[in-house]
């Protein structure tokens, strides 16, 4: 009892052919969309990689880039089937490869759905790289001299000013540690050496944040120095201040934004899983109504399409079968060969 | 004598036929990109008002989206006309329509001309617009209490940030008004009251750039404040320092932003003239090619195509003529309506 059988005549496998004909040059589209994006990713992961300490994981956007490239190839061979379908001598030189081609096609579904799967999953990666990146990031912000690093506050102020985000959680990650060079500062003045003492490991800090954190939205002047000091600046109260910096933090804002592309992408190759597999079920129709043709000198006779010969169980029951008989001919060729030993 | 004279038969009428056809679609395709990059110039002229005080002419890209829809349209009919080319039966109801078309193409053309060449001339009014809207600008950044400029102070940093650009012409022009507000200057302090006492029209005046002038690539954390004032800052030379804040001015970097996309956009235009012309040329060949055939009953017969039925300088005396014969014929009238009234 077939699963699924369907009864064809010429005009419905001429529909049948044409429409997965187009169906798989949609999904070669889709191929080289997904190709695309996982050079888009990778190229984003690139551009901010000073801002995960260098050591961001590029496993998601190569696997895209593969997957995209064997998608097109796949539904390229498959549309070239399906356009070759409907003229008998075209078709007997595809019809052996047809099998493998069905079982590939399954195996690259199994693919895409780890790919899903990795994408909704490495954000956990992400998020921490990001955390240890930025945490790097802000105490080498001083360091314009040290080569490797001298780029470091640059990067650092305009991301603040992209992603309108301030430090690490939030701004008070600035008060923590010293960000600016000891070439600016005059250890001959008092002030300054009196900060440095009082604080153990001799760093020179204060509350104050860069000028990346300001936000322009504020309708006074960026107050930048003596956050925390009521009486350094008019008419100004720290704890209900709101829009004088960013309050974001550089890590939940950077985060959400590369959990959101991760989204959309693992989003897309699902969709992308079930597009192949209606292209599966469609090619599996169509050979299927090509082979059962009563009369195979006659194309405009009936024919009948199915998607498994047997039900599903028999089917599974099947191909268990297949692997034990596959085990025991090898444990019989062993047996076979230590008694002629 | 007619004018570039070329022998035509079927099989290169055809092949005439479809090339055309191909280039009016590719011409369309050309009609929407102009009508696109007129948008996205509105656009950004909207974008930015607010820093063009609000009255920049918006003249040039509703001609660009005007111009891009009428290609549109033209070379649609281009093409459906061309199609229908080869077939004798639906040829011969646009048959009468095709010499208005082709006269209305070459109007069309002109205007496009025309158009490329507002393109790189309205440079110079739009300079004026920008240096008067930036001085503006800055002498409203305090006033984030005025609603209507309450805005103006973002537009300003987020500005100056983006296009990294400090004041009008430089910096300096920050030293010339008061952008502290009034509401965050501590009146009770002697040092406020000293400064404006200092100043004839009673504003608070200071050698400091607001913070969205800073350069991030600076090794030094930003200096905004006291700028000429070596003293205030360790190891800080305000004559050779250069790279604290920004050191080009806000117009300058506008001007050579929107200039450069005009200039692009009339670079453009231009070579979308040049298409057009390509394509009246041919239409005039299929026209002229479908009208002459010898034998007008059997499709295969040999024909010729031309440009100009007759030379360049007998079909201008032609036009010279006609128009001269329009006028007399206006007077004609009038003399017989005026004889008729004064034997009544």
């Amino acid at each position: 009892m077939p699963f699924m059988p369907v009864k064809f005549n010429l005009q419905k496998r001429v529909k049948l052919a044409q429409g997965l004909w187009m169906l798989y040059w949609l999904s070669v589209i889709v191929g080289i969309l997904i190709f695309s994006l996982g050079i888009f990713f990778k190229i984003e992961l690139r551009k901010r990689s000073e801002m995960m300490d260098n050591n961001e994981s590029h496993l998601v956007p190569n696997l895209l880039m593969l997957v995209g490239m064997v998608a097109c190839g796949i539904n390229a061979f498959g549309g070239k089937v399906c356009h070759d379908s409907l003229d008998p001598i075209k078709f007997s030189k595809w019809k052996p490869l047809l099998k493998t081609y069905l079982l590939l096609c399954c195996g690259f579904n199994v693919l895409l759905l780890l790919v899903a799967l990795l994408c909704f999953l490495m954000q956990f990666a992400v998020y921490l790289a990001l955390a240890e990146g930025l945490k790097n990031g802000i105490k080498f912000y001083k360091d314009t001299d040290t080569p490797g690093r001298c780029f470091m506050k640059r990067t650092l102020d305009m991301t603040q000013i992209e992603f309108r985000c301030c430090g690490n959680n939030n701004f008070r990650d600035w008060f923590e540690v010293q960000w600016i060079s000891n070439r600016y500062l005059d250890m001959s003045n008092d002030v300054v050496k009196d900060r440095v003492l009082s604080n153990v490991e001799g760093k020179y800090l204060m509350d104050s944040v860069p000028f990346s954190c300001c936000n322009p939205g504020s309708p006074r002047p960026c107050i930048q120095h003596h956050l925390t000091n009521n009486t350094a600046h008019y008419d100004y109260d720290h704890r209900t201040e709101e829009l004088n910096i960013w309050v974001r933090g550089c890590r939940e804002a950077l985060f959400s934004y590369y959990s959101s592309m991760m989204n959309s992408i693992g989003a897309l190759v699902i969709l992308t899983i079930f597009l192949e597999s209606v292209d599966m079920a469609g090619l599996k129709y169509l050979c299927t109504a090509l082979e059962t043709m009563t009369d195979p000198e006659n194309p405009e006779c009936e024919s009948e399409g199915w998607l498994l010969e047997k039900g599903v169980k028999e089917t599974f029951a099947d191909m268990l079968s297949k692997v034990k008989t596959m085990g025991k001919t090898n444990q019989v060729e062993e047996g076979g060969d230590a008694p002629q030993a | 004598m007619a004018l570039m004279l070329v022998k035509f038969d079927l099989k290169k009428r055809v092949k005439l036929a479809q090339s055309v056809w191909f280039m009016y679609w590719f011409a369309v395709l050309a009609g929407v990109l102009v009508f696109s990059m007129g948008l996205f110039f509105k656009i950004e002229l909207r974008k930015r008002s607010e820093l063009m005080d609000n009255n920049e002419s918006h003249f040039l890209p509703n001609l660009l989206i005007f111009m891009g829809l009428i290609a549109c349209g033209i070379n649609a009919f281009g093409g459906k006309v061309c199609y229908d080319s080869l077939d004798p039966t639906k040829f011969a109801k646009w048959k009468p329509m095709l010499k208005a078309f082709l006269m209305f193409c070459v109007v069309f053309n002109a205007l496009l001309f025309v158009t490329a060449l507002l393109c790189f001339l309205m440079r110079i009014p739009f300079q004026f617009t920008l240096a008067e809207g930036l001085r503006n600008g800055m002498k409203y950044y305090k006033d984030t209490d005025t609603p209507g400029r309450c805005y103006m102070k973002r537009t300003l940093d987020l500005m100056q940030m983006e296009f990294r650009c400090c004041g009008n012409d430089n910096y300096r022009d920050w030293f010339e008004i008061q952008w502290v507000s009034n509401r965050y200057l501590d009146f009770s302090a002697k040092e406020v009251r000293d400064r404006i006492g200092s100043n004839v029209d009673g504003q608070y005046l200071m050698d400091g750039v607001p913070f969205s002038c800073c350069n991030p690539s600076s090794p030094r954390p930003c200096i905004q404040l006291q700028m000429t004032n070596n003293t205030a800052h360790y190891s800080y030379d305000h004559y050779t320092e250069e790279l604290n804040v920004w050191k080009r001015g806000c117009r300058d970097a506008l001007l050579s932003y929107y200039g450069g996309m005009m200039n692009t956009i009339g670079a453009l235009v231009l070579l979308v003239i040049m298409l057009e012309i390509a394509v009246t040329i041919g239409m005039q060949y299929v026209n002229s090619s479908l009208s002459t055939l010898a034998n007008p009953e059997d499709p295969e017969s040999e024909s010729e195509g031309w440009i100009l039925e007759k030379t360049v300088k007998e079909t201008f005396t032609d036009i010279m003529d006609k128009m001269k014969a329009m006028g007399k014929g206006g007077k004609v009238e009038e003399g017989a309506e005026a004889g008729v009234a004064t034997v009544s």
